[in-house]
Parts: structure tokens; C-alpha cells; sequence
């Protein structure tokens, strides 16, 4: 059983100063499995998340950013590594930490058979307010994700994304420091998302500090002041969203030929234009190499019409998730070992 | 047998939930900005120093409790069917086995009545609410709160134990409509349905371990009919002279025997002695050094593996 005997003054929150840490992982390492086929969720992780900011945690599935959740929120222990959450060892004090987090989840985690109301009550409740502050707690919050219509109807009844509005609420009832939120609006529709997002930035605005992870790039875009990109259970970029974009190569020129006989020749064109050798894909004749800027696009239009080759498709896009992925394992001779491995 | 009816249970809630959902959907939510006016909550000064809260065990397990209480009696599918099932299955042994089985200088009604009372602590398997709550992520959420974790597990086992109380009523009242009776004294009576739900209650922890280790409801369903060789090795249903000899003392001595003795004796009264060979408080002490050596074990087995990982 988990010791209480925290008795220490130290449990209320400190004042935090912009520049200071409110998540700093260093060389965090988790496995799951058997000893002869163990999976390495976290293989050396490092991240640092400042505080005052949203960092946001990218990665494809299986990448390792739930377990760095877990770990955060104190739902399990790294193997080896520290972790230190608001300046608290989460190894050590993992009471402490839980006093400053607040974890929504994948799941809505929030009881269908109860109303929103109570639900929240009842987190603030667990979170040690008295009944009265509790139900100030729950109003306050409700009111502020725009829950008060439906607050008093049961979950049962709630859309997708009002669940998961009232399960960040019940994260919030707490007055957490730190907010976790693991993929927030995966399986969400359009509109629920950006309700979410607008939902997110108020928080934000508010003070409080949040790491969440995602598997858009459009969401650590949107909500996300410095972004770690982690694969395979370690962090392999970290930057602003600008930044990580400009590493991906800002923009991309994509071309389909007419002809499969012209793809050596478009392939050459693309080399000289983007300054690396595009990638090419035989069956559909599409090839995409990363530029430096829009008027990329021009000249490979220039080019290829010198050199009589039929343009069936050509577009300027941003890269995708995919792209900045492949670029950023390329470049990591370490990752793409994990990769084959 | 009541297998099924938990399979049953599970299918009817998962319909419910799917046609609760699609009505959902149906409404219209409208887009609304979010009122500005509300931002001013405790935490929009990060420098603000927030009192240090501090919940303690019982508040945090009473309020777990009650979130699962409450998850039962607003689904009344569970409060009939759980019901009809006991029903169900006590007329079938009343009515269609009952006929068959010698119990010595006893009605099979008052045999077989204690039996069925002890038995709704060990059918009413909390194993998949257990599971049902890890998979659906309450567990996370509630293990990342700044209380003792070990008031989660508590919180259900309370929860469980209620519930066992109400399949022991029902129990105990289907009995009467069906021929049983208390020959003892009301102390004697209620003595017998107190210790009902002590072993309802520590029969609870079992099965919050397997829900824990299950990893997911429909194995957690499956490990629970763990159960059934305790329930069915036993003096609960027929009298254990009756069994292989190699079986006898095996059925003898394991704890479902020595509670269900504890009960029947206190309901026979008088009698108890002379039919069951001991009196109700020699079954009694067995029966309660059992129930406190099954909830250490489980209970110590079930927080451990909830604080690790």
C-alpha cells in the first residue's frame, strides 16, 4: 500500500517562474514483456518541459507516448531513469506529484450512470475538497467547459465529445499544475476536436501547464509551443512546431509523370531542385522531394516543361506526419537500427 | 448457469450503452464560445498557493463506493436481472434436485436456503466490474488522485459487499416463500445473515484480485467460475457423506463447508447439533479464521499488484 505519511510542508505548490521545469525526464527507460522478448516502450527517453508552456509528446503508435504519460502521472515506474515532475522525484514522492497532476486519458474515463455534476464531485471530492467546495469545484468547472446545460443528465446520454470535455473537467477539478492529456481527441469528430482545442487554449490561458500527447501533427501545431517527436521509445526531435518543420523541409514538391519512362529524368530534375534524391513511387510515377521554398514549385515546372516531360499532377504541400517522420528516422542512425530491428 | 447471466448482464449494459450513445448523437449540441467570465478559478494565478488537501482512506473509499453503488441501482437491468437469476436458480435446486437429495433430519429447504445465502457472495462476482473499470481507465484516473490507493480497492470491496446484503435479503425471502425457516432465535437469525455478508465481503477480495490480473472483463468472467468447485465441493447442496470418498475430506474441510455449517446451524437452532454433528459455534470460529485468511491473502495480493507496475 502506498505510504501517506507525507507530511511535509513542501506539498503546497511553489511559485513557478517562467524558465523553471515543470517536467524533466532524463534517460527514462521502461520494458514490457517477458525477459526473452521484452518490448522497450521507453528506451532512453530524455524530455524536458518547461514550464508556462504545452508541450506536446508526437509519435505514431506503439511509440512510447502513453507509457511516458503513465510515468508522469505516477501510474508506473521507468525501469531506470529520472524523473523529476514540478522538481519532485516521481520515483520518490509519487504523492507529491499526484497533488500537482491532473490525467485525462484515451478513454473518458467518467461513470455513464452518473450525471456530470457528479462526476465531478466526485474527483474533488477524492482530491480532498469538503462537500461544499467540491460542488463549488464541479460548478466552477462545468460553467467553464460549457457543460452547465447538461451537467445535472446522466453521461449515458452525453455525445462523444462532451464525454471527453467532462473527463478533462474531471482533470481539472483538482486545480492540477500540470495537466496530462494522452491523445485528447482521438476518435473525436471535427467539430468536437476544435471545441476541445478552444477548451485546451482557455486552460492555457489560465495558467496552467499541459503535456499532451498526439498522434496529428495538426494538433501540436495548433495547441503546442515546443513539440518532442519520439519513436521507439525515445525523443528524436524537439523543437517549436516551427522548427521541426523547417528540419522536415518546410514544403514539398510532389509530381506525378505522364510517362513511366520519365521518372529517371524527373527524378534527376527533382535532385538538382531540392538538393537530395526525391523519393519515388514506381507504381502510382509519383515522386516528392523537399524544397526550400514556394518557388521550387516554378522551377520544376520550368525544368520538366524544358525537358518535355508530361506533368500529370504537381502541388506545393506541407509535409505530413509521415514526412517529417521519415525524414527525422532517416537522419537518426540509431532509430532507424531500432527500426529494423 | 450464472455464467451466463453475468454474460447476459454484460450484453444487456453494452446494448444500452450503444443506444444511449446513437441518442446522443442525435442531439444537437450547439458550438458556443466558452464564457470568459468563468476563467477566474483557483488555478489562473499559477503563483496562487492551493491549500493542501488530504483525503483519508474512508473518505476516499466511501466515495469510490458510491460511484459504483450508484452505477447498480441506476441500472435496473442488473437489479432485476441479478434478482430472477437467484430466483431462478434457488427454485431449481428447491424444486428439480431437491427431490433427490437426502439431508438427513432436515428439510431440503432448510439445507439448502444457508447454502444459497452464503453462495451470493461467492456468484456475485465483482471480478468484471473490476476489470470493466481498468479497461474503461476510472482505475487510472483514480490511481493518479492524491489518496491512498489502497481506498480504491476498499471502496470496492464495500461497494461488492453491499450488494451481497441485498442478494442475501433477496435470498433469505425467496427461502421463506419456499419453505424455509429460522427455527432458531431472531439473534440467532441474525446472526446468521451477519455472518452472510462477512464471508460476502471477504469472498470479495478473490475476486477484485482476479479482476486485477485478468486484464480484461471477458477473461475476468471466465476466472470467476473459479469459483464453482468451492461452491460445489461442498456441504452447500448435498450432504458431503454423499460424495467419492477421496472428494469427502477435501469438501470436509474447505471454508465454503465450514460457513455454510456456521449458517445452517444458526438457522436449525436447537437441532443444529444433533443433525450437523457440531454446534454453530464450532463452524463459526472455522468459518471466521477463514474468511480472515482469505481477505489477508487477497486482499494483500490485490494491493500489491495495484501498487506495482
Amino acid at each position: 500500500m502506498t505510504s501517506t505519511n507525507t507530511t511535509t510542508n513542501t506539498t503546497t505548490n511553489r511559485t513557478t517562474s517562467a524558465t523553471e521545469n515543470i517536467i524533466e525526464a532524463v534517460g527514462l527507460t521502461k520494458s514490457f514483456g517477458t525477459a526473452k522478448q521484452p518490448v522497450h516502450a521507453l528506451a532512453g527517453l530524455d524530455l524536458i518541459a518547461r514550464a508556462g508552456q504545452v508541450t506536446a509528446v508526437l509519435g505514431p503508435n506503439g511509440a512510447g507516448k502513453s507509457t511516458l504519460v503513465r510515468a508522469v502521472a505516477t501510474l508506473l515506474r521507468p525501469d531506470t531513469g529520472r524523473l523529476l515532475v514540478g522538481g519532485v522525484d516521481a520515483a520518490r514522492r509519487p504523492e507529491q506529484v499526484r497533488r500537482m497532476i491532473g490525467l485525462a486519458g484515451q478513454h473518458a474515463a467518467v461513470e455513464g450512470a452518473m450525471t456530470g455534476r457528479e462526476n465531478l464531485v466526485m474527483v474533488a471530492r477524492l482530491f480532498g475538497h469538503s462537500r461544499r467546495s467540491a460542488t463549488k469545484a464541479a460548478a466552477s468547472v462545468l460553467a467553464q467547459l460549457g457543460l452547465d446545460d447538461a451537467a445535472d443528465r446522466l453521461v449515458r446520454g452525453y455525445s462523444g465529445g462532451m464525454r471527453r470535455r467532462l473527463d478533462l473537467g474531471a482533470s481539472l477539478v483538482g486545480a492540477p499544475r500540470l495537466l496530462l492529456l494522452d491523445e485528447p481527441t482521438t476518435g473525436l469528430d471535427p467539430r468536437s476536436r476544435i471545441e476541445l482545442w478552444d477548451a485546451i487554449r482557455q486552460l492555457v490561458a489560465d495558467g496552467t501547464d499541459v503535456l499532451l500527447t498526439t498522434q496529428y501533427l495538426e494538433e501540436a501545431d495548433q495547441l503546442a509551443d515546443q513539440i518532442t517527436i519520439v519513436d521507439h521509445g525515445r525523443a528524436i526531435a524537439t523543437g517549436s512546431p516551427d522548427e521541426l518543420k523547417s528540419l522536415a523541409g518546410l514544403d514539398l514538391v510532389e509530381v506525378r509523370v505522364r510517362r513511366s519512362e520519365d521518372i529517371a529524368a524527373a527524378s534527376s530534375v527533382l535532385a538538382t531542385i531540392g538538393g537530395e534524391e526525391p523519393r519515388v513511387d514506381h507504381a502510382t510515377r509519383k515522386l516528392a522531394v523537399t524544397v526550400a521554398d514556394s518557388a521550387a514549385l516554378g522551377e520544376t515546372v520550368r525544368a520538366f516543361a524544358e525537358q518535355r516531360i508530361d506533368i500529370e499532377d504537381i502541388g506545393l504541400r506541407r509535409p505530413t506526419l509521415d514526412e517529417v517522420f521519415l525524414t527525422l528516422t532517416g537522419n537518426t542512425a540509431d532509430t532507424a537500427d531500432l527500426a529494423a530491428a | 448457469m450464472t455464467g451466463q447471466t453475468i454474460n447476459r448482464i454484460n450484453r444487456i449494459n453494452h446494448i444500452s450503452n450503444i443506444t444511449n450513445q446513437e441518442h446522443a448523437m442525435s442531439t444537437i449540441t450547439p458550438t458556443r464560445s466558452l464564457p470568459t467570465a468563468a476563467i477566474t478559478t483557483s488555478h489562473a494565478d499559477p503563483g496562487a498557493v492551493r491549500p493542501v488537501l488530504r483525503t483519508s482512506t474512508g473518505t476516499a473509499a466511501f466515495t469510490v463506493a458510491g460511484r459504483t453503488l450508484r452505477k447498480f441501482w441506476r441500472t435496473p437491468q442488473l437489479i432485476v436481472v441479478g434478482a430472477l437469476t437467484s430466483a431462478m436458480f434457488l427454485l431449481i435446486f428447491r424444486y428439480v434436485f431437491g427431490g433427490a437429495i437426502q439431508t438427513g433430519g432436515v428439510t431440503y429447504a432448510d439445507f439448502m436456503i444457508p447454502a444459497m445465502a452464503v453462495g451470493s457472495g461467492l456468484f456475485a462476482s465483482g471480478a468484471v466490474g473490476v476489470a470493466d473499470d481498468i479497461e474503461g481507465g476510472l482505475f487510472d484516473r483514480l490511481r493518479s488522485l492524491p489518496i491512498p490507493r489502497g481506498s480504491i480497492l476498499l471502496g470496492r470491496s464495500l461497494a461488492d459487499t453491499v450488494l451481497i446484503v441485498w442478494a442475501t435479503v433477496i435470498t433469505v425471502a425467496l427461502g421463506y416463500a419456499t419453505g424455509f425457516r429460522f427455527h432458531g432465535s431472531a439473534l440467532d437469525a441474525l446472526a446468521a445473515v451477519a455472518l452472510c455478508v462477512v464471508f460476502g465481503a471477504a469472498f470479495t477480495w478473490p475476486f477484485i484480485y482476479m479482476g486485477l490480473v485478468s486484464g480484461s472483463s471477458q477473461a475476468a468472467q471466465g476466472m470467476s467460475f473459479m469459483a464453482f468447485p468451492f461452491v460445489f465441493v461442498s456441504s452447500s447442496y448435498v450432504p458431503v457423506d454423499s460424495m467419492p470418498g477421496w472428494m469427502q475430506p477435501v469438501a470436509q474441510h474447505q471454508p465454503v463447508t465450514q460457513m455454510v455449517g456456521a449458517v445452517r446451524a444458526l438457522a436449525l437452532g436447537d437441532n443444529a447439533e444433533a443433525v450437523l454433528g457440531h454446534s454453530s459455534g464450532w463452524f463459526a470460529i472455522r468459518a471466521l479464521v477463514w474468511a480472515v485468511v482469505i481477505i489477508a491473502l487477497f486482499a494483500g495480493l490485490a494491493t500489491r499488484k495495484f501498487s506495482r507496475s
